[in-house]
Order: structure tokens, then sequence, then C-alpha cells
């Protein structure tokens, strides 16, 4: 069972109006890297330039920030859910 | 300008647009994906948007992110508008909409318009407490019509909601906000959707049902509500005040500072102190001030601005201590419900407001914000809720650490009232004696009161 990505509006666009994409990997850098290889025009808006997750956005696994869980390093399983949404909200 | 008067008839929308016009309009990027709902319902029409970011320009409409890089959009005002002067101002019905050409609508809202134009007290004895030349509070405890600052935004995001024809109105909140959020959409005729964390204090909750809003309390901290707005925004296409309608919802904290320059004679206080959540509020108060500087109503320094947060929940406080350029976020642990917001959306921008004015950010424990809002009460009768508790604490602490200094005139943001959240208060205020209807039980209560000095009180006499 793979891994899913639940994706804002303004990112489905970019992966051919899907707002889950599935991808494999043991971390979430992993499966980040493996769906945007298939969508390449999410990868800026999903990773930086240096490799890290993309300031504007916030990534949850299993509903947690992944900056509680070692980001991209957060070791991942089969059936394990991600969320992004866009970090400039609420307050 | 302290007391609420009766509202100004609207005029219709179509004799608005013919009177003032769309500047801008025509410069937003024209893409069905970016259109209103359904046409504009009554009122004023929201400005096109500006990506703070990469410059990408979008027509009016219920976004705020940037499709190109998903940074903040914010409202994109024509430089070359008619201004008006003080005296204009002066003249106009006591409400935020006197500002209105720094609010981003062109015409005449529909809705909200009673809100704004609170008072601004001065407190000499709280300035001797902190240790400055004078103080006042900015007193939003008694915001027209839900008793917080958070009245200024939804004021703003009602009128695009109903501009852009959304069919119901929400928000994530950490209570303010939802009370807020609840009573304009009544008032509005809108149904509300509110998102809030399940444990929040019972004035809060009782303060947004009564509005007849649908009230949904999720398991988690406020950042996991916020979370789950968002794709409902996403999802159900509703008008959510703090966050698909947050270009237009922010700007309305900017009358804070437009309030205060004009309250303080059309000058500029030295200082202004205001408690920091989504970091929001420090960001537009900066951009409050410099656009009223800008304007020419008001010159000199630009205050410094000084942020307050919860020792249990300070993301920004300690982003503006190491410099950093990326926030690391935090799980709240604080009385301060209001403020507990462990992943705030304008963290980055806010210690830039705060270091950039020459200001500063303090952290207060639970303990030292519960003894804000008794210092504050007791030396200025204003009863706030824990965040106005935290903020007057971090002034104490800003003076001691030398950051306030003796020749500072001090505004203080009290953004909340004390009744909402009597919970963190009431174990530190002891009972109140009960006594049978006669004066023969009064009589020992005042005796043993007489001769008594309180060992350590909380504001000093005046001299
Ligand atoms: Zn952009």
């Amino acid at each position: 069972m793979p891994i899913t990505i639940a994706l804002p509006n303004v990112l489905a666009r970019l992966a051919d109006g899907h707002r889950t994409v599935e991808g494999s990997g043991g971390t979430l850098g992993d499966v980040v890297a493996d769906v945007t290889a298939r969508y390449p025009s999410l990868r800026p808006r999903l990773v930086d330039e240096g490799g890290n997750p993309y300031p504007f956005v916030t990534y949850y696994l299993n509903d947690e920030d992944i900056r509680f869980a070692g980001g991209f390093g957060a070791a991942v399983n089969d059936g394990d859910e991600v969320i992004v949404v866009p970090a400039v909200a609420g307050g | 300008m302290t007391t609420i008067t009766t509202a100004r008839p609207a005029l219709s929308r179509v004799a608005s647009a013919a009177l003032v016009g769309r500047p801008g309009a025509d410069t937003g990027r024209s893409d069905p994906g970016h259109s209103p709902a359904a046409p504009a319902a009554t009122g004023a029409d929201p400005l096109p948007l500006l990506c703070r970011r990469c410059g990408s320009r979008y027509d009016p409409a219920p976004i705020a992110i940037c499709e190109e890089c998903l940074g903040p959009l914010d409202p994109f005002y024509d430089r070359h508008r008619a201004l008006p002067s003080r005296t204009t101002i002066e003249a106009r019905p006591a409400s935020l909409w006197r500002y209105r050409e720094w609010l981003p609508f062109d015409g005449s809202p529909a809705h909200s318009l009673d809100t704004g134009c609170t008072p601004l007290v001065e407190a000499p004895a709280l300035a001797r407490a902190i240790g400055v030349a004078r103080a006042w509070v900015k007193n939003d405890s008694v915001s027209h019509p839900t008793l917080s600052f958070k009245d200024r935004v939804v004021a703003a995001a009602i009128n695009a909601a109903s501009a852009f024809g959304l069919g119901t109105f929400g928000c994530a909140s950490t209570g303010n906000l939802a009370n807020a959020v609840a009573a304009h959409a009544a008032r509005a005729g809108l149904p509300a959707w509110i998102f809030i964390p399940h444990d929040l204090e019972l004035g809060k909750v009782v303060g947004t049902l009564v509005y007849g809003a649908h009230v949904v309390r999720v398991r988690g901290t406020y950042d996991d509500v916020n979370r789950l707005c968002a794709q409902v925004a996403d999802r159900f296409g509703w008008g959510i005040a703090n966050v698909n309608l947050r270009s237009y919802y922010g700007e309305g904290s900017k009358t804070v500072a437009f309030e205060i320059a004009e309250q303080l004679g059309w000058r500029l206080p030295a200082a202004v102190i205001a408690p920091m959540a989504g970091g929001s509020l420090v960001t537009k108060l900066r951009k409050g001030f410099a656009e009223f500087h800008l304007a020419g109503l008001v010159d000199g320094e630009l205050p410094r601005l000084y942020g307050a947060q919860a020792t249990g929940c300070q993301p920004i406080a300690r982003l503006v201590e190491s410099r950093g350029d990326r926030l690391i976020p935090e799980i709240p642990q604080t009385i301060a419900r209001s403020i507990a917001i462990g992943n705030p959306a304008d963290g980055l921008t806010a210690a830039a407001a705060l270091r950039e004015t020459g200001g500063w950010a303090a952290a207060v424990s639970d303990e030292a914000l519960v003894r804000g809002i008794r210092i504050l009460a007791e030396s200025t009768g204003i009863f706030t809720e824990t965040a106005g508790g935290a903020t007057v604490a971090a002034a104490l602490a800003l003076a001691k650490s030398g950051h306030l200094r003796p020749d500072d005139e001090v505004v203080l943001c009290i953004t909340g009232n004390g009744l909402k959240t009597v919970e963190a208060v009431t174990a530190a205020l002891g009972e109140a004696p009960i006594i049978a209807p006669r004066l023969r039980e009064v009589e020992p209560l005042v005796a043993a009161l007489a001769g008594q000095q309180d060992p350590e009180p909380l504001v000093a006499a005046s001299h």
C-alpha cells in the first residue's frame, strides 16, 4: 500500500488536477521525490533549492507537523497519510 | 471618538461604484480560476491582490495565497487614490470605516459599520508601575460588538465575503475570532461554521454558540484546527475569514494604529506593545503607522513595536532573539489560549516588524500574566483576558530589561475582555465573604481590615 499525499487545490492543478497523489519510499523525502518525479511542476512548490520542505507549505504526517518528526527524514510506512497545506493561514 | 454611535446608512453598491470608481481593478490578472464564486451581493468592491513575494497580481477574489509561489497576497491600493485630511477623517462617523481609504475596498461597505473607535485610556498608575513617562491603554476589550480586536478584522472579512457572494462564513479560532465571526455573520444574515479547539474557555464557546453559529470543537490544538480549516476552505468554497479571506481580513488590524495616532492628537507614541498569536497584529500595526506617516497625517519617528507571548508558546519571541529566518513551531502549553498558536502564519514578518522598528519581544509565565491582568484592573479599571495580562506583564519585563525607557510614551494594546477568561484569574482572587443581611456582620469585616497594610501591593499608591 503506498503513501498518500493530499494536496491543496492550488497544488492539485500542478498534478493533473489530482487532489490526492500516491508515492512510495522509506522516508517522507523519498515519497516526495517519487511524486515530484511524476509531476515535475510540483517540485518547486514542495521542495526548496536546498532539498528541504518548501517554506510556504506545511507538511503533516498522520496529522503531525513534520517539523516535530524529523522533516523530510521522517520514516513513513505503507498506508500513512500526508497532508500538505499552504503555510500562510490562520491567526 | 470614544463612543460608538449609530452607523451611517450605506450607499447602494451601484451608487458607490459610480462615485468612487475602481482604481487598479483593471490591472489584475484575468483568470477564470480567480473569479468570485458569485456576483457581488451588496456593498463595496474588494481590491485586487498582489503577491508580497513574487509580485504576481490577481483580480479581487477569495484567495489569500499566490498560485505561483504560495506567498501571501496583499490588497493592492492605488498609490494615486485621493486621501482624506485630518479634518475630513475627524468629521466622519466614529467607526473604523473613517479610515476607509486604507481599507481594502472601493465603495461603501454594507456590513459592520459600527465597529472600531475604541477608547484610548491614559493610565498614569500603570505608567508608574511599568516605569515609563506615560502609558495609554488602547482598550479593545470594549470593542463592538464582541469585546475583542477581532471585530476589526471580521468587519473587513464579512464585507469581502458578502461582496464575493459567498454563502457561508467561517473561521479557525482560539476564541475571540469565533465570537466575532459568529456575531458579524448573524448581523449580515450569513450562516457561520466555526472551528475551535475542543477545550476552550466556556465564555468563548457560549459567546459563539449564542449567535446561532455552527460550532465544531476539534480534538487538538489551534494549529490542528487551523490545518483542518485550510482544507475546509479548499473543499467547500466557503469564506473562511482567516484562510481564503485573509488578505482582506488582516487589513482591519491597521485601524488600531490609525486610531492610536488620531486619539493621541495626530502624533505617534514612542513604543507600542501588543500580544502575538499568529503575528498579524504587530505586522499590521507597523503597516498602519507607516501608511499614516506616508500620507503626512503624522510625522516623527515610527513607534518601536514590542510583542508579548507566553513562555509556554513563544515561537515568535524565540525568533526575535535568535534572529533566525526559519520559524520553529511549538506545541502550546499556556493558559493564554487566545495567543496559543505554535505555528504562527505571520511569525517571520512579525519578528521582522519588531526588530526593524527597534523593538523586541518578551515571553511571560502564566503566573506573571495573571498578575498582569490584576495589575491592569487595579491600576486602570480595565479587566482584560489572558492575552492582555501577557501584554502588561511583558511591558513590565521589557522595562526591567531596559527595552522600554523611563522617558518613553507607551501604548499597550489590550485586545480582549477578561469576562471571557474568568477561569484564568478566579483562583488568584480569593473568596468573597458571605454574610447574613445584618450590619453586625459587616462590622467585623471592616474592623479586620482596619490598620492592615497590603504587604505587597500590585500597584503602588500615587503620591
Ligand atoms: Zn507569488
